[in-house]
């Protein structure tokens, strides 16, 4: 390979801003890395007419910790611990997409009760993430109670996952094959108490925001993107059926036995910042039922697919049978081979479509595997919708179209 | 005319000269390069694929060649399939065309294959890196670019590692 210095002029630049900017007449500013309103670490380039947005050029990458190089140099069980770090507020959905990734390329069964488990957490895990959105994006709007109590919300969230996992948020609680462990007894309890409560928190967070008269006039036609914009642009998740398409990988591609499950694909018209606001806000109740359902199907049995080839034995048996002691060393130091083949796997995220492109390469380790994450792609239009705009609807742009940078710089 | 895949699958073969293969239920068509910016047009044109799902690569240096290997993945909404579509490309430097006119999705992918994997992309709008500084050198997601580790700095070594550890630049 040749390395060549490649040294960036000015003219290479030139074609990002327009003759005016270059004349003098709009002015360039710099928003972020450390904006508190860009949700982590995104830097804009705005080129300003006044206050009116004429250019937004996003310059991402400052979060960028290489994690899809990462996971080809480590066995298919021990790179799973890295994917809890790409989207940080849906750990639970990244484990899942990547086991599915892994049982689909060596396929691997999964018994009932974890797939109904996963379900579970993903659901919860879609609601924390709904949360900590609607704070984040309604504080960007200058709502600063809405914050505090998503936030009261989200902690008892996350205790449950840290019942469950040992962690509160770097979960790594499903594993190819199925879970970690079982649910521990006061697991149910504690989430039927909290899906009691929250139907009525939710309604406490709409008193404060869906007929507020602020918060309609800093949304409602803010941001509008249209259908044809939103395939074109491959956008998924709560932005594009804020846009009024009914897409939900949940729905069309079942994954983990989504299909028997019974929920509403929530789409709103109107395509801008208050629609998308009214989809999470109803995504969550959706959610509240999904869990609901998993409940009741909750049944006894095993959280561990028996295919000791890939899965490792109990401990139990450690000491008493010497096949169990073979395979329990050869997953923990070669780990299991896959076969030299690709699997693509969706799944719906909280924000979008989170992929999976899994290759192996007949070894332990994964030769390629590359995340389509919904941020990285849903964060292009950004320029789009806030053309025309004022800086301060930028921010509620940014918050509506709901990044996590660690999710888009990977 | 009713679209499904295999209708799709068919006017790759006989128009572009794709294979098919399938593996766990997923299709694979493999397509030559110059093919993949008349072939994007048909598939959004007449066969309803409204979206490029998602769009990477794989590296297989250096025991494969062609070295690398560009994975589209196309999505239907109305019709509801999924294919994956591989473009096959030669050599160390190797290009390809840009289809950001017809899928304007691909134009940060295009961007992050040309950052990560040092393929250029002919005709698009806005090539710069993505990720990686400006001013990085080499590719970072290609095989032969080494994945690099930090060295434990412990007392009996601490000068010495300090001597070699990088600085800002002035």
């Amino acid at each position: 390979m040749t390395l060549q210095q490649v040294e960036l002029t000015s003219d290479d630049l030139r074609h990002l801003v327009s003759q005016r900017a270059l004349d003098g007449e709009t002015v360039l500013l710099n928003m972020g890395p450390q904006h508190p309103s860009t949700h982590g670490v995104l830097r804009l380039l705005l080129e300003l007419d006044g206050e009116t947005v004429v250019n937004c050029i996003p310059d991402i990458g400052f979060l960028h910790t290489g994690i899809e190089k990462n996971i080809e140099a480590k066995t298919y069980e021990k790179s799973e611990v890295m994917t809890d770090r790409l989207d940080y507020l849906n750990t639970m959905g990244n484990n899942l997409v990547y086991c599915l990734a892994i049982e689909k390329l060596v396929d691997l069964d999964v018994p009932a009760r974890a797939q109904t488990i996963r379900i579970l957490f993903t659901e919860l895990q879609r609601i924390a993430s709904h949360l900590v959105w609607l704070g984040t994006a309604a504080l960007d709007l200058a709502a600063m109670s809405v914050f505090l109590y998503c936030f009261r919300e989200r902690e008892r969230i996350l205790d449950m996952m840290e019942m469950a996992s040992g962690q509160r948020m770097m979960t790594t609680y499903f594993r190819p094959g199925g879970l970690w462990r079982d649910l521990p007894e006061e697991f149910i309890p504690t989430l039927e108490q909290f899906l009691d409560d929250l139907p009525a928190r939710i309604d406490q967070y709409e008193d404060l925001l869906t007929h507020n008269p602020i918060f309609i006039d800093r949304t409602k036609g803010i941001g509008v993107l249209t259908e044809e914009q939103a395939l074109g642009y491959s956008i998924t998740g709560p932005t594009l059926r804020g846009s009024g398409i009914a897409y939900d990988i949940r729905r069309a591609h079942p994954y983990a036995g989504y299909e028997n499950y019974e929920f509403d694909i929530i789409t709103e018209e109107g395509g801008d910042c208050y629609a998308r606001y009214l989809v999470r806000i109803r995504e969550m109740r959706e959610s509240i039922r999904i869990i609901r359902q998993a409940i009741a199907r909750l049944e006894d049995g095993p959280v561990r697919s028996n295919n000791r080839k890939f899965v490792p034995p109990p401990r139990s048996e450690l000491g008493t049978s010497m096949e169990a002691v073979i395979h329990h060393f050869k997953l923990w130091t070669e780990g299991f081979p896959a076969p030299a083949d690709s699997v693509y796997v969706p799944v719906e995220s909280p924000r979008g479509e989170l992929g999976v492109f899994l290759e192996g390469d007949g070894g332990p380790k994964p030769y390629r595997c590359y995340w389509r994450t919904p941020s990285f792609v849903n964060l292009q239009v950004l320029p789009l919708l806030s053309k025309g705009h004022f800086v301060a609807d930028l921010v509620a742009i940014i918050g509506s179209i709901d990044i996590v940078l660690g999710d888009t710089d990977r | 005319m009713a679209v499904d895949l295999k209708s799709v699958v068919t006017h790759l073969e006989k128009n572009f000269a794709a294979e098919a293969r399938e593996f766990r239920g997923q299709t694979k068509l493999l397509l030559s390069p110059i093919h993949i910016l008349e072939a994007s047009r048909s598939l959004r044109d007449q066969h309803g694929v409204e979206r490029l799902a998602a769009l990477s690569a794989v590296d297989y240096w250096p025991e494969r060649s062609p070295r690398f290997h560009i994975i589209y993945e196309f999505h239907s909404l109305q019709h509801g399939f999924r294919f994956e579509v591989r473009v096959p490309l030669e050599g160390d430097e190797p290009s390809l065309d840009s289809i950001t006119e017809i899928f304007p999705a691909a134009n940060w992918h295009e961007r992050e294959l040309w950052d990560m994997f040092g393929i250029r992309i002919n005709n698009h709008p806005d090539l710069r890196r993505i990720l990686m500084p400006e001013d990085w050198v080499g590719h970072p997601l290609r095989k032969d670019y080494p994945l690099g580790y930090e060295e434990v700095q412990f007392t009996f070594n601490f000068e010495e590692i300090e001597l070699r550890k990088p600085r800002p630049k002035d």
